[in-house]
């Protein structure tokens, strides 16, 4: 493995390139004195530079024997990920058909976009996720707790109210109806339940939008129970006084591959609500979501 | 109330600068070495681009991100204590109701506070009468059911008449109005604004912001917002200037958690606008009404059409009047019928009827009504696409001349 793709400072990585240093195995068996002055740099920064090199190097200690073929990577057979999409939850959107669509619903571990024309319904099926995901388990849901970004001020709360009691209504029909034989059961919530399990995020500029994006890791390890994220709608404030078109790209790019780790690391479901604008294209004017970042998961329309 | 809501616009605005957040000494004095100043400077580029730029490690890049991040991310509520602030803080949790029954229950409450409210409709419909109500009800004290507050209104095209609304005033609430210098203090809370360019429309939206920070403005209503804003022309141009007020607008609405009313034209369909995915089928019109006389859009795009949180169509068909809130994301599709008298607007049942499909979002413009002169210059424009129309007069009240155009 190079020193060059190590992830230290430019300075750092342009010293231990002139002293000699190309590879990480040339740094397997030096002292930090040693390097210290090789590079002309102090003993502390050498340590951190070696200690850098020795995680990188490394085979991953995590990785199961039968995963040997390739070393020093995180790689998981096909059998494997098949099994785990199996057993991976999924939440119900209400809506049959489009469950079946996806498959039993909106999967767990990936990134769903949905976009639609103004008004179609985004942020309603955005606020049914959010209940959705906390329908006890005995119900066959997640149990689990929902963040709502809101970019644009469409978080109706009565709406919610109202979604939230129409789920305790279903949650108490399907007692009635199916489970008839074994013995009663009461359930127990309320709407206001259900909205206290929300965490709610007002974001006004595209400043905050990233800021809000990173933070998630932090407050997701400190709430392991939240099993969806709902962002409504992710474009918005990239779409007007935006100069610097590379900038643009870059930053939902970025915004998107840290929403995919995100969704991975905690098994948690991603969704993207996103506006439609119009493109030419063959001959006449089509409708396209807007900003297509052309990332990776479920595109619904 | 109101240090809470200057609070909130200045973090917003302002952009907190790095050297207040209290990251270790070492790392903000790099920060500021380098020109990154704020948190949108910190925030605009890669991990890997900082690490160039300020020549430090993957791990203090990625540690001083975070805490820029988490000091930058706005508070989280959970939606429990937002609602219960709401109903605690805000009349009616945050609803102006508009005392049309139906209309007011399908809203849950009236037209919310916070958020963009548009009303769209062919010329003469009664989008300005609707308006002219609405002002007066957020002036009332609150013994009758107002927001007791001023009212700032801009008046692009003309429109506004002082004496009709006082005729509105007078029919709706006669026991406010009979009192001495009552209908003087109520329309002494409407201040109106009526810009002629779109550089003075500007420079009034700006003023309307530091305004409404210092004095109880209740409600904002732009009659309207097409006049000035889009210009004759589609497409691309036109989302331009647009974009600016849109954001501007909105975060006023926001901030002030006050209601804000947008008037809308409408336009005659063209080829150019789109209606389908690339994925559908372009010779199924779905989503398009197929007679001639039924061919109109809402001016000001999609991009607009994303920006407001209600919209309600307000149209005409086979003699008949109905106003349809078309996009609302807590209400059903339902349309109501009305119609215009002396008090306003009123419906003429208050059970709505429930529309299913694209019919919600289309727009009628059949036979109308009477226009109003002092409007016919802009909506000349939209004229020349009806077949036919009928004029015939609705109402006539003493000492209140009306003006009727015959063609």
């Amino acid at each position: 493995m190079e020193v060059s793709s190590l992830p230290i400072s430019a300075s750092h990585r342009a010293k231990l390139i002139s002293a000699g240093y190309i590879s990480i195995s040339s740094l397997s068996s030096i002292s930090p004195a040693h390097l210290a002055r090789d590079l002309g740099i102090s003993e502390n920064e050498a340590t951190g530079i070696l200690k850098v090199a020795s995680q990188r190097g490394g085979p991953e200690r995590t990785i199961p024997s039968h995963h040997s073929i390739v070393d020093g990577l995180r790689a998981q057979t096909a059998w494997d990920m098949l099994h785990e999409e199996e057993s991976c939850r999924r939440i119900t959107t209400s809506c049959a058909d489009l469950d079946d669509i996806l498959g039993g619903g909106i999967s767990c571990k990936e990134v769903t976009e949905i976009g639609g024309v103004p008004g179609i319904g985004k942020t309603q099926l955005g606020i049914q996720l959010a209940i959705n995901v906390q329908i006890p388990l005995e119900y066959g849901g997640l149990a689990g707790k929902a963040v709502y970004i809101d970019t644009e001020g469409s978080f109706m709360v009565e709406r919610v109210q109202q979604v939230a009691e129409a789920c305790i209504k279903d949650m108490q029909e399907y007692d009635s109806f199916l489970r008839k034989d074994l013995p009663a059961r009461q359930v127990n919530l309320q709407a206001n339940d259900f909205l206290a399990n929300i965490y709610y995020f007002r974001i006004c500029s595209y400043t905050e939008q990233i800021a809000v994006i990173n933070y998630l890791e932090k407050f997701i390890s400190e709430h392991k129970d939240i099993k969806v994220v709902i962002v409504d709608s992710i474009t918005f404030h990239f779409r007007q006084d935006f100069d610097d078109m590379a900038l643009r790209t870059r930053l939902l790019g970025g915004m998107a591959l840290k929403l995919m780790k995100l969704a991975k690391k905690f098994t948690l479901a991603v969704i993207l609500l996103n506006q439609v604008t119009t493109k030419y294209s063959g001959g006449s004017f089509q409708l396209t979501l807007a900003l297509d970042s052309g990332h990776q998961g479920h595109i619904l329309f | 109330m109101r240090k809470s809501v200057n609070r909130v616009w200045r973090r917003v605005m302002a952009n907190k600068l790095i050297s207040e957040m209290g990251l270790p000494k070492s790392i903000a004095n790099i920060f500021a070495a380098r020109n990154i100043h704020t948190a949108k400077d910190a925030l605009s580029l890669t991990e890997f681009e900082l690490m160039e730029l300020l020549d430090v490690g993957l791990a203090e890049v990625t540690t001083a991100v975070s805490s820029i991040s988490e000091i930058s991310c706005p508070p989280y509520q959970t939606a429990l204590s937002l609602l219960e602030q709401r109903m605690h803080n805000e009349h009616l949790a945050g609803h102006l109701p508009t005392r049309l029954k139906g209309l007011d229950a399908a809203l849950c409450g009236g037209i919310p506070f916070g958020v963009i409210t548009e009303l769209v409709g062919p010329a003469g419909i009664g989008k300005t009468q609707f308006c002219l109500k609405l002002s007066l009800l957020a002036s009332l004290p609150s013994s009758h059911g107002g927001l007791d507050g001023h009212v700032v209104y801009v008046d692009t095209e003309s429109k506004f008449s002082s004496r009709r609304m006082i005729e509105i005033g007078v029919n709706s609430f006669p026991e406010i109005f009979q009192i001495e210098g009552m209908a003087q203090q109520m329309a002494g809370r409407i201040l109106v604004l009526q810009p002629t360019t779109p550089t003075e429309f500007s420079e009034c939206l700006q003023k309307i912001k530091d305004s409404l920070l210092q004095h109880h403005v209740k409600l904002l209503v732009i009659d309207s917002m097409a006049a000035l804003v889009s210009g004759d022309g589609q497409g691309q141009c036109r989302q331009h200037p647009l974009g600016w007020h849109m954001t501007f607008i909105k975060s006023l609405a926001e901030f002030s958690r006050i209601p804000v009313v947008v008037t809308n034209q409408v336009r005659s369909h063209s080829g150019d606008d789109p209606f389908h995915y690339s994925f559908q089928d372009s010779r199924q019109n779905l989503d398009f009404p197929t007679t001639f006389d039924s061919h109109l859009v809402a001016a000001l795009g999609i991009p607009w059409a994303h920006a407001v949180s209600i919209r309600l169509v307000l149209e005409s068909k086979s003699g008949q009047r109905f106003i349809k809130v078309a996009k609302s994301s807590m209400s059903p599709p339902v349309a109501f019928t009305f119609a215009i008298s002396a008090s306003g607007i009123s419906l003429l049942h208050d059970d709505g009827i429930e529309m299913t499909g694209p019919e919600i979002n289309a727009i009628c413009g059949q036979v109308l009504k009477h226009f109003n002169v002092a409007s016919s210059i802009n909506d000349a424009h939209n004229i020349k696409y009806f077949r036919d129309f009928e004029v015939t007069v609705v109402y006539s009240i003493k000492n209140w001349s009306f003006r009727v155009v015959c063609g």
